[in-house]
């Protein structure tokens, strides 16, 4: 079986899953890497120290920032010429829309955000979560080529062999926009919790510290953003000590606590690390479906009573003022950080 | 300025749901308008109220869909259309963009068109950039902010790594996503309104189009695995001790 993995990047940061996709398409057969952007020689090293059997490059000025539609247009012509079986995209929000347009052009369909894929004889046939994971659902696509996005951290990632290459070919731009990239900000602090094995997150309780004072001059809301701001510190430093990334519930967002990059569940990403620690979230319906697929869930709430306990494999009833620190100083000791 | 918000009626995020005899079983559990389409309606009202014009509810769905679209009028919409037709029941989502693209032709004159981010039900979130490539109009998604000025869109799209300012000249087709600002809660005005609304039903005849055929099609539906293990509670007379057991646990379960 013939498989084009989509390496999907922003900036030159490729999206991890992208590896996990060439580690899944090689279980069947060849693995052909594609890498549009301009600038994309480390990539397409990368891609080939993962595995790929071959590296179609896309490099043209005209493709530095990505845009829905010059991308979907280099895709369908490359897969037009060279008729693969399958193409795979890490699951993500740029490739949901490639994928998408793409399928248009090719008059076949994509199965998204997969959790499993099998062969049953000649049939590729997908796993994937519906009703925000509360089924599952066994798809397949009589089309051809067969499009998918996988989620992230569910299948194997390849181990890296440096120095690993293989045959390099380049493929043509389709140079076409509808639009114009006109700037970037990073500024709502770069956060990857659809990659990250380990997250921390904070909820309304983040707020909830009396014994703070905030600094003279603030008006209510603007302390309890401030005491908010306390207690994502903790969290911080906890997240940081176990190498993983910050998550919030949405009543935090809209608190105006953290940015919405931050928030997990139903409205913000539905995200599947090895651990989450919820602090100082109650554990409402639509936070729960973003994260129950962790491998392992710690909740600390102060009401034993939180619906977030059901969910959990451990939990703490207690202060998170108190609490998140003190794991923060057991984890050091006992990490020998 | 005429906006259309496409949208889609699923069953409530509280809802039950189950795979009973290889259906989707979500007891007595409300229909309602999908969460993130709330968005789009709240993003069409508000460059209505910016910039004056229409905003048009569309929605592909059965007749019980209709409550979804009195929920978009009852918000501020000023009209709104049901596509509906027997042979619609096994959409993919490029079927529904074909369909969505062919009533958007049909309403005619549109400047743009606002999508949620994805549905519920099926959580895709294909269905917008299809439509665009469809028609043929630029894709801007993910929008978190949408400004007009003249004819042309610019929108802060928000992705994993930042935000991305992007424009395109219109029409356009746009995807929202929370940042937009909280779905405005329908008027007693509106509600009076939406109640006395008389939606279109459009067939695919009306359309002049046939049912899309399906290329994607599900083979099994499944229950996900029970959860297993109950949780344990860890006590101790100080946060220390608490901690220190906590860190035990953590580090015996090998998963950092
Ligand atoms: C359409 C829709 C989409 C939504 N999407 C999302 C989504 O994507 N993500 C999401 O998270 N929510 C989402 N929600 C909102 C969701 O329903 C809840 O309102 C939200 O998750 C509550 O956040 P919370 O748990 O932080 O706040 P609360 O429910 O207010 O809980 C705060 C918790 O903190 C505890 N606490 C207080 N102080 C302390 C302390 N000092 N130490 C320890 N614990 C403390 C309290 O006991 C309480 O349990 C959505 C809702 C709707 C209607
Ligand atoms: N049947 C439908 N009728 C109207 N709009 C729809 C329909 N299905 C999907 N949409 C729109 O497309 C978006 C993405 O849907 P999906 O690709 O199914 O996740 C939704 O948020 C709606 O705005």
């Amino acid at each position: 079986m013939k498989t084009f993995v989509y390496i999907d990047h922003f900036k030159g940061e490729v999206q991890p899953a992208s590896w996990e996709a060439i580690g899944l398409a090689k279980k069947y057969g060849t693995a052909l890497a594609l890498v549009f952007g301009a600038d994309t020689d480390e990539i397409s090293k990368a891609a080939f120290e993962y595995g790929a059997d071959e590296v179609i490059v896309v490099d043209d000025a005209a493709l530095t920032d990505y845009r829905a539609e010059p991308y979907a247009s280099t895709l369908s012509a490359l897969a037009s010429s060279s008729t693969p079986d399958l193409i795979l995209f890490p699951t993500t929000a740029r490739t949901r829309e490639l994928a998408a347009m793409s399928a248009v052009d090719l008059s076949t369909g994509v199965l998204t955000d997969l959790t499993g894929f099998e062969m049953n004889g000649d049939q590729m046939v997908a796993t994937r979560p519906i009703y925000e994971g509360k089924l599952l659902e066994k798809t397949v696509c009589s089309g051809k080529p067969v499009m998918a996005t996988i989620r992230g951290r569910v299948f194997p990632k390849p181990a890296r062999e440096a120095g690993k290459t293989g045959t390099l070919t380049k493929g043509e731009a389709k140079t076409e926009a509808l639009s114009t990239v006109a700037g970037y900000s990073a500024s709502e602090s770069a956060v990857n919790l659809g990659d990250a094995a380990v997250i921390v997150s904070g909820g309304r309780g983040v707020s909830n510290n009396p014994a703070l004072t905030p600094p003279a001059g603030m008006d209510e809301k603007q302390a309890e953003v401030w005491r908010a701001q306390q207690g994502f510190a903790l969290i911080t430093d906890l997240a940081t000590l176990l190498g993983g990334a910050v998550g919030a519930s949405r009543a935090a967002v809209d608190g105006g606590y953290i940015t919405y990059a931050h928030q997990v569940g139903q409205t913000g990403k539905v995200v599947t690390p090895d651990l989450y620690i919820a602090c100082g979230i109650s554990g409402a319906i639509q936070h729960l479906v973003g994260m129950r697929n962790a491998k392992l869930i710690v909740a600390i709430n102060k009401d034993a009573d939180a619906p977030v306990f059901k969910q959990a494999r451990y939990g703490v009833v207690g202060d998170l003022f108190a609490i998140v620190p003190a794991l923060t100083e057991a984890m050091k000791k006992k990490m020998g950080k | 300025m005429k906006i259309i918000a496409c949208i889609k009626q699923v069953p409530d995020s509280e809802a039950k749901v189950k795979a009973e005899g290889g259906q989707v079983s979500w007891g007595d559990a409300p229909l309602v308008i999908n969460p993130f389409d709330e968005y789009a309606v709240e993003g069409a009202l508000q460059q209505k109220e910016a910039l004056g014009g229409t905003v048009t509810a569309l929605c592909v769905g059965g007749e019980s869909a209709k409550d979804a679209l009195k929920h978009a009028l009852a918000m501020g919409a000023d009209d709104a259309v049901l596509v509906s037709d027997a042979a619609l029941n096994d959409l993919d989502t490029v079927g529904a963009a074909r369909v969505l693209a062919a009533a958007i032709n049909k309403i005619g004159g549109a400047d743009m068109v606002i999508f949620g981010r994805q549905t519920l039900d099926n959580g895709a979130g294909l269905t917008p950039a299809q439509t665009a490539r469809i028609i043929g109009w630029p894709m801007l998604g993910l929008a978190g902010q949408i400004k007009v000025d003249g004819g042309s869109v610019t929108v802060e799209r928000v992705l994993e790594e930042g935000r991305q300012t992007v424009s395109a000249k219109m029409p356009v087709v746009l995807s929202v996503v929370q940042s937009i600002g909280e779905p405005r809660y329908p008027s007693f005005m509106g509600i009076r309104k939406a109640s006395k609304a008389t939606i279109p039903i459009w067939s695919l005849a009306d359309l002049s189009t046939a049912a899309p055929a399906p290329v994607i099609t599900r083979a099994e539906l499944m229950n996900p695995p029970a959860q297993e293990k109950e949780v344990e509670m860890i006590t101790g007379d100080s946060p220390a001790e608490i901690a220190d057991k906590l860190a035990d646990k953590i580090l015996a379960e090998k998963v950092l």
